[in-house]
């Protein structure tokens, strides 16, 4: 449309038809250019509000080359027709303030038009975490309230009534705390480290009973980091994945470390498990560690903040958390 | 006369559940406890016990596995606390099954039906159709536990190169040599994930992911090199089955 006003303009001011036309393809194709490359730019790379200022600076620079290289095409092509040149270098001013308005407008209605989709994501993934903050949060408090871990500490309770009544009351009361736990938390997201494993050490102990000698646990951090937050009930799956993967596949005595350190802005949490690199092919993040990996993303929008290794019979899960 | 019990569950608190309950009968006598399924088929073949009180899920191998690796299972109550795919096939063959925790009770009850159950024959092929069905089952179909000797294999079916029908046992061939399984060809067969294993042959099942090449061998017939340099006979009616799957 722009290279058919284009080339009535200049038929208008008495170019001829050959005339009009290839001039007309060349300014406009190079307009078209810029116009591509700017909408690309933005595209990759939109500027923070304060910097719009760089996009006038950048639409005066575009403008400029664009009608540099038109200027130059042209009078290669139209060498000798002095009248045509003559013409060009008084149009100059017209096409440059016609390419800045063109660019200057395509550059605003770009800027809108990212800027809303930018914010539509941003809304939409707001949405989906709070919608999957949620299922997570239902998720988890049905991992607590997993059924196997349940009834199975309902059974040892069961069998310590008999023979150590004292130490079925005390486990009801761990038990009690812990599935307290899960429901008291729903509302808080965020909790200190202290806190959060506190709540871990309900579980342990309930754990320990249940396994006897087989299952012993260590946790190491420095008292400086107990402040530091991450988000409710992350821990505690990711303990029991570890667990899990020690108990059931070796038959021997196991210890499970959880380690918490402060790595420049995170807080960096490794749990170790024996397994037994024979029988177990390396399955990646269990299902465990999906849900948890979810979370974080949803939280942090990263997907690199759940990692697992193998070496030789210990199997690592490191859990990144940012802090803010 | 007294009857031996075995006692096989990972937690400590639950086998002296069990071992409390069973005192109440003095004729009921427990020949071992044991904590996984390796202790498990040592003692049952050391004591022969008239009864075992299994749980299943159980470090290594579960209680399904370990009853396999068993020639002539004794009778079995299980013990589980929440395992929905084993509660479903117990249901389907009325075998009984405790769910924990359970009370005195009702573990008397289920002592008086296996006392009740005259024909042990029965029992044993009704455990046998159980297994079977089990095995249809995940976490089952992603390996194999194979008994060698006196020690238990777990050989993950990625592991397989391929199953070879020997008379009431399949050879299954790993790169340590082959193991034997007394199971079926066709149980295999239906256990396997058809689209890493194909039954090229009547007396063959192969491993997708082992075949290099297929060579054509005499008239009409093929056979499959695998990896390991090892070659598997292709029938005829194999040969297409291979070719669809692999996209030949």
């Amino acid at each position: 449309m722009i290279a058919a006003d284009h080339i009535f303009l200049l038929r208008w001011f008495g170019l001829s038809w050959t005339t009009a036309v290839i001039d007309s393809v060349v300014n406009d194709s190079l307009l078209i250019l810029t116009c591509v490359l700017i909408i690309t730019m933005l595209r990759y790379y939109l500027p923070q509000k304060e910097k719009y200022v760089h996009l006038v600076t950048w639409c005066i620079l575009l403008t400029i080359i664009a009608i540099l290289l038109t200027k130059v095409i042209l009078k290669n092509i139209f060498a000798g027709d002095s009248e045509y040149i003559l013409f060009f270098n008084r149009s100059l001013w017209v096409r440059a303030s016609l390419d800045f308005l063109l660019l200057g407008c395509l550059i605003l209605v770009s800027v809108i038009w990212y800027n809303w989709q930018e914010q539509s994501e941003q809304e939409q993934r707001k949405q989906d975490a709070e919608k999957l903050s949620k299922e997570a949060e239902l998720f988890k408090l049905r991992q607590q309230l997993q059924p196997h871990f349940l009834f199975n500490s309902l059974n040892s309770i069961n069998a310590l009534i008999g023979s150590r009544p004292e130490e079925a009351r005390k486990m009801v009361q761990q038990l009690s705390d812990f599935l307290r736990g899960t429901l008291k938390k729903e509302e808080h997201q965020w909790v200190t480290l202290q806190e959060e494993l506190q709540y871990l050490q309900l579980y342990l102990d309930i754990e320990k009973v249940r396994f006897g000698h087989r299952l012993s646990t260590k946790i190491e951090y420095d008292e400086a980091i107990s402040e530091m937050k991450l988000p409710a009930l992350l821990l505690q799956p990711v303990m029991e994945n570890a667990i899990k993967f020690g108990l059931y596949d070796t038959v021997d005595e196991i210890e499970i470390i959880l380690k918490a350190a402060k790595e420049d802005n995170l807080l960096v949490l490794s749990v170790t498990n024996p397994f037994d690199p024979e029988t177990s092919a390396p399955k990646g993040t269990g299902f465990g560690l999906q849900s948890v990996q979810r979370r974080l993303y949803l939280l942090f929008a990263r997907n690199d903040l759940v990692s697992t290794e193998t070496k030789e019979n210990i199997f690592t899960t490191v859990i990144k958390i940012p802090q803010s | 006369m007294s009857s031996k019990v075995i006692i096989i569950d990972d937690e400590p608190l639950a086998r002296s559940i069990v071992i409390e309950y069973i005192q109440q009968f003095p004729d009921l006598v427990v020949s071992q406890v044991c904590s996984n399924g390796y202790e498990g088929v040592k003692a049952i073949q050391q004591y022969k016990p008239d009864l075992i009180i299994l749980d299943i899920q159980m470090p290594k191998i579960n209680g399904f596995e370990m009853l396999e690796l068993i020639e002539n299972p004794p009778a079995v109550i299980f013990a589980t606390a929440f395992d929905e795919y084993a509660i479903k096939a117990f249901e389907a063959h009325a075998i009984d099954y405790l769910l924990k925790p359970f009370n005195q009770e009702r573990f008397e009850k289920a002592i008086k039906k296996w006392r009740e159950q005259k024909d042990k024959s029965a029992g044993e092929k009704q455990t046998k159709q159980l297994l079977d069905d089990v095995a249809l089952t995940a976490p089952q179909n992603q390996r194999i536990v194979i008994k060698d000797g006196s020690k238990i294999k777990i050989i993950p079916v990625q592991d397989v190169f391929y199953l070879e029908a020997a008379d009431d046992f399949v050879k299954v061939f790993t790169k340590e040599g082959y193991f034997l399984k007394n199971k079926t060809m066709s149980h295999f067969e239906q256990v396997l994930d058809p689209s890493q294993f194909v039954r090229s042959h009547r007396s063959y099942i192969v491993n997708l992911q082992q075949i290099t090449r297929i060579d054509p061998y005499e008239k009409d017939n093929h056979v499959a090199v695998l990896r390991s340099g090892a070659k598997v006979p292709v029938s005829r009616t194999g040969y297409p089955k291979l070719k669809a799957i692999l996209g030949l």
